[in-house]
């Protein structure tokens, strides 16, 4: 029971940045574009978000800095693909590695050669203690409260059912039908990228702000990645997507807890880390058939 | 030049006006910025030494070479440059030619895991300069000097200490990879949890990964979910566990006590500055030969050691555990008591044998 606790209490733990990332990628290319800059916005994000908390000694400063900087990240984005039109895995490939080096430089002119520097995290809160050993599963930190309480449920609202989100989709859909009918689309995809980037940033922010209270190089090491795929696996839908970042999670927690068990001494651990990736590509081969992509993926909007 | 940010060079037909270019260009070279800083000491300091570093200087292992040459800088004895995160896929040769070619320094330090070959072939064509690389291989005549963390003697009292503290009987570690110079650690912990502790079950999680805090934290919060109640941190990420738990952590390559001044209980520490200063000495004197300098690293010579213990640690340190530590420190130093390399995979879970 213990066990069973201990493992949901996890996967919740570890959904929250994947959660944040893959919402935020859904805004993304729900309107049409491929935003590979999720990696870096995510590093960024981590690295800004700690930089600004340690040096004002606030979170809250620290989170909005991450957001900053997740909506200019999300700019760029759309400067280059959807005012210029520049090829989309280029632009994303391109921002990734300028906002990983940028927050690298940043950190060793800010941290240079001193020791690694750590902030008072944030509180673990349990709005739901006294239900004995069980709420123990819901001993998490704000931003994941956050996350699925308020993020995953506005998230989907505004996508699915206010008018903002059908043109988002619209213009994802049939950019020239949107336009015909009134809808700016360079307008609509700059605000769907920056909506996405910050939320992307956030999903980084947590790593520092929240779970390690210090910025340590690679510190996403391809959670951004995950989050792409998790995209496709939820099909562009925000429940979906959701369900993908628990399933990842779930494993990945899982595995951690398998291998120090005694009978699992002869596995090779590799497989057991493997495990998370190999449950989602097999879950993805299963039920990604037949995948309707986004009518315009990829493309970029000119009127002609 | 990380090698990685010749992917984000842009297809020009791609681009759409100057200022996209401008854009992408920006992008790009800030890929190169955390790549190439240089130190030179003020002054004509006499021996010249250059750091070649795989990795960032911000990773620990680099980290301690790159500590002690810039603390010998500092003190006026070399010139000191260095290029960091120079990878494994094939930079590391050229740099190092570059570098012996147009500025010939004396020595060059360097780490050469990963970069074995690229390193013994430009020490061999350059003979007057020393080479002197942490690896797990031996030196070459006439010019190639080999180190390593040889931190094994510390991790045994480490061990100790997390044997003797803990109540539930169960102790975790959580590491990067099972390559020898962890696994000798690793090994030596396990040994001294069981000397202060018969009944001590060790669990150890690998992560195949030098750099991912976050699975290293859940690789510790699950050991705590299975009972451990000290965690030896090999890697970043494990102290916060212990920390969020309120147990007793110990941390590695440095002395991480700042990082949880309550729960770190003590470190194992590499320090490179008798090797550096070792070699230095050598160079000056003409009289450096190639060799492995292993006993640099290790407690004798004063290149590892353990941290002072924090007896201000969640539970405390009981006195006749600190005292026992403090003795075979001493025996150590003395030379009479030898901590045995095992360079074996150690696995999942070490049971005490019934």
């Amino acid at each position: 029971m213990i066990f069973v606790i201990d493992l949901l209490a996890a996967t919740l733990r570890n959904a929250t940045p994947l959660v944040y990332g893959t919402v935020g990628e859904t805004y993304a290319e729900r309107s049409g574009v491929l935003n590979l800059g999720i990696e870096g916005t995510m590093y960024a994000g981590a690295f800004a978000g700690f930089a600004t908390a340690w040096a004002t000694g606030s979170l809250l400063l620290g989170l909005l800095a991450a957001i900053v900087v997740g909506l200019a990240a999300g700019a760029v984005m759309a400067l280059m693909t959807v005012t210029f039109g520049a090829n989309q895995h280029v632009s994303g490939i391109g921002l990734t590695i300028g906002l990983i080096g940028l927050s690298e430089f940043a950190n060793r002119l800010i941290f240079a050669g001193g020791e690694l520097q750590r902030i008072e995290p944030m509180p673990i809160l349990n709005p739901f203690g006294g239900l004995g050993e069980i709420s123990a599963v819901f001993d998490q930190y704000a931003l994941t409260w956050i996350a699925f309480l308020l993020i995953v449920p506005a998230a989907w609202w505004l996508l699915q059912r206010s008018s903002f989100g059908l043109e988002i989709r619209a213009v994802g859909e049939n950019p020239e039908a949107a336009d015909a009918a009134g809808v700016n689309v360079a307008r609509t995809r700059y605000l769907a990228l920056m909506i996405g980037g910050a939320l992307m940033a956030i999903g980084g922010a947590f790593f520092t702000l929240a779970l390690l209270g210090s910025f340590t190089l690679d510190i996403i090491a391809g959670r951004g990645w995950v989050c792409v795929a998790l995209v496709i696996f939820g099909r562009w839908r925000i429940g979906r997507g959701v369900i993908g970042a628990l399933l990842f999670s779930l494993v990945f927690s899982l595995q951690f807890r398998l291998r120090i068990l005694p009978g699992f001494g002869e596995l090779p651990f590799e497989l057991l880390l493997a495990l998370p990736y190999l449950v989602v590509i097999g879950a993805l081969a299963l039920s990604g058939r037949n995948v309707a992509y986004p009518g315009a993926y990829l493309k970029p909007y000119r009127r002609t | 030049m990380d090698v990685r940010c010749f992917l984000a060079l842009p297809n020009p037909r791609s681009l759409r006006g100057p200022i996209a270019i401008a854009t992408i260009a920006l992008l790009i070279s800030a890929c190169g910025g955390a790549a190439t800083p240089t130190d030179v000491a003020e002054g004509d300091a006499p021996v010249t030494v250059f750091g070649a570093y795989a990795t960032q200087i911000e990773e620990p292992w680099d980290g301690v070479i790159h500590t002690a040459l810039n603390a010998e800088m500092e003190a006026g004895r070399i010139e000191y440059t260095f290029t960091d995160d120079i990878g494994y896929s094939g930079d590391m040769e050229r740099v190092l030619r570059e570098t012996a070619e147009q500025d010939a320094p004396d020595i060059i330090f360097g780490d050469a895991f990963g970069n074995e070959e690229a390193a013994r072939a430009v020490a061999a064509d350059y003979p007057d300069t020393a080479f002197v690389f942490g690896s797990g291989g031996g030196p070459v005549e006439p010019n190639f000097s080999v180190f390593d963390n040889w931190i094994h003697e510390p991790a045994y009292l480490a061990g100790m200490i997390a044997g003797g503290v803990s109540e539930s009987n169960v102790v975790g570690v959580v590491g990067g990879y099972p390559v020898p110079e962890v696994n000798r650690i690793v090994n030596a912990f396990i040994a001294g949890a069981q000397e202060t502790n018969e009944a001590v079950e060790v669990k150890v999680t690998f992560l195949n990964s030098w750099f991912d805090p976050a699975a290293a934290k859940e690789a510790a919060l699950a050991q705590v979910g299975s009972g451990a109640d000290v965690l030896f941190a090999e890697r970043f990420g494990v102290i916060e566990a212990a920390q969020e738990n309120d147990l007793v952590a110990i941390g590695n390559m440095s002395d991480q006590q700042e990082l949880a001044p309550e729960h770190v209980a003590t470190s194992v520490t590499w320090n490179m500055a008798p090797t550096v200063k070792y070699v230095i000495d050598q160079v000056m004197a003409a009289s450096y030969t190639a060799q492995d300098l292993k006993d640099f690293s290790m407690v004798g010579k004063g290149g590892a050691a353990l941290a002072p213990i924090n007896a201000d640690v969640a539970g405390g340190i009981p006195d006749d555990l600190a005292s026992l530590v403090a003795e075979r420190e001493a025996e150590i130093k003395a030379g009479t008591f030898r901590v045995d390399i095992n360079e074996g995979t150690p696995p999942g879970s070490t049971i005490p044998d019934a």
